[in-house]
């Protein structure tokens, strides 16, 4: 086997155990692995960032296309920069100006069009199909625009709406349609937890895999030896701390 | 000097904000152009905003390196792990015949940055966040009791939808893929979307008020 492969599966290991120690108490391999992640995901971030915006979005098209109309967000980039200056630091909200201007700007249309108008269209069907010219109520609960479903579906978005309603006090009618509306939020709040949950499950059989190819003796049986490496250091650590005096400060 | 301190980036903010916003009423070549470069400009300008953001990661580890503070030590791997990724990041690959640059391959061939990528970050992130099922399953334990109807309803739901995606929950409960489905596209789906409105209608109040000089926190403190 070639020794960069091996050296991942060892590394690859090494990193996960250090995690998952966390599970028993925060500790130094923890912090060292934590650590590691914050810096390695701020240095490939920068490199990155190189590549795309110095390199091919700002180096490439200048130099080689002639585009310097590219100066301008040059300088307004750099007016961010003047946040370190104290006596500049005004010249920074330009920048913001102009970055918040344009988001906002962008922002107002789009979202009136893909989030307001869009969902409404969605949410509004018609309650009753045509099918062969006589008027058809379909109930199968499978396919999400069945005639059932869209009136779920409305009930669900109004009474929502009603429940985040805060203009008129929540009695009568309204206080029904609210109610609803709690209710719907508890059926979807419960499937966004058993999604997440689900999804960390599949995060953490991907991870536990890779432990067990890595106990292969292909790969020096790295998942037990740095298992065992690592419940040895942990034991160390905790026997240090109960030798320690503790802290009075 | 007021006015280039205090009201020049308003007037920038209104006159960007009014221009992006009739551009998308607009189905010109030359306004679809203006889109296309402004947002290439939005990306550069997003480098700069890295650069502060990492100064300011760099400073706070730099004192507590300076100052010796408790766990000072883990700063050092912090900033190893920084410029050791960019160090590889933008060295020569040997076995590819050329400059790094960025690239995880090259014809082919996994680069040391590649490498770093494969069996460092991944692992890292992966385990991180797996990490959290195991808190989320203890938090669940802990919290989850049918003390009322609706506590009961996001009980029920959560069950579903965790035996629902799992070969062994649907041979437990056969139904539960079915009705999982129906959870998500139909009733999940209704929620979303009402939600997914009100948070809009909130973000164009506050594009509004941006755009409009009322909403100034953005421009932060500092001198006037």
């Amino acid at each position: 086997m070639a020794f960069e492969l091996l050296l991942g599966a060892w590394v690859a290991t090494g990193l996960t155990l250090f995690i998952f120690t966390f599970l028993y108490q925060d500790n130094p391999l923890f912090k060292l692995a934590e650590h590691l992640y914050v810096g390695v995901s701020v240095g490939y971030t920068i490199v990155k960032t190189y590549d795309t915006v110095l390199i091919r979005l700002i180096y490439e098209p200048m130099v080689k296309q002639g585009d310097w109309s590219l100066l301008i967000p040059l300088g307004i980039g750099t007016l961010m920069l003047a946040r370190y200056l104290p006596n500049a630091t005004w010249l920074s909200r330009i920048a913001f100006g102009f970055i918040v201007g344009v988001g906002s700007g962008l922002a107002i249309p789009r979202i009136i069009s893909s989030f307001i108008l869009k969902q409404v269209e969605d949410t509004v069907r018609p309650l009753i199909s045509i099918a062969q010219g006589a008027p058809t109520f379909t109930y199968n609960l499978s396919d999400p625009s069945s005639n059932l479903n869209t009136i779920v579906l409305l009930i669900g978005v109004v009474s929502v709406l009603f429940y985040f309603f805060f203009s008129i006090e929540h009695t009568g009618p309204v206080r029904v349609a609210a109610r609803t509306g709690i209710l719907f939020l508890m059926v979807a709040f419960g499937a966004a937890f058993g999604y997440t949950v689900m999804a960390r499950m599949s995060l953490l059989i991907g991870r536990l895999s890779d432990l067990i190819e890595y106990a292969d003796p292909q790969y020096g049986r790295a998942s037990l030896w740095l298992g065992v490496a690592t419940v040895a250091i942990l034991l160390l650590w905790r026997v240090q701390r109960r030798e320690q005096p503790p802290d009075t400060g | 000097m007021i006015f280039l301190r205090r009201q020049l980036p308003l007037v920038i903010t209104f006159v960007t904000g009014v221009l992006f916003t009739a551009q998308y009423y607009v189905p010109h070549p030359r306004s679809e152009l203006m889109l296309t470069e402004v947002t290439k400009w939005l990306q550069i300008i997003g480098g700069f905003a890295l650069v502060l953001g990492v100064t300011s990661l760099f400073h706070i580890h730099a004192v507590k390196i300076r100052r010796k503070e408790p766990g000072w030590g883990y700063s050092l791997v912090l900033y190893a792990g920084i410029f050791g990724t960019i160090a590889v990041g933008f060295s020569y690959s040997f076995a590819a015949g050329q400059w790094v640059n960025g690239k995880e391959t090259i014809n082919g061939i996994m680069t040391a940055f590649g490498w770093i990528y494969l069996n460092m970050m991944v692992p890292l992130q992966g385990s991180m966040f797996a990490l959290l099922a195991f808190f989320i399953a203890s938090a669940a334990y802990r919290s989850f009791r049918a003390r009322s109807r609706e506590a009961a309803l996001l009980l029920i739901a959560a069950v579903i939808v965790m035996m629902g995606r799992v070969p062994l929950g649907e041979l437990l409960l056969p139904v539960s893929g079915d009705i999982t489905q129906w959870i998500l596209n139909v009733l999940n789906a209704s929620v979303r979307r009402a939600i997914l409105i009100g948070i809009s209608l909130g973000a164009i109040a506050l594009s509004l008020k941006i755009i409009f000089g009322i909403e100034r926190a953005y421009l932060g403190g500092g001198k006037e």
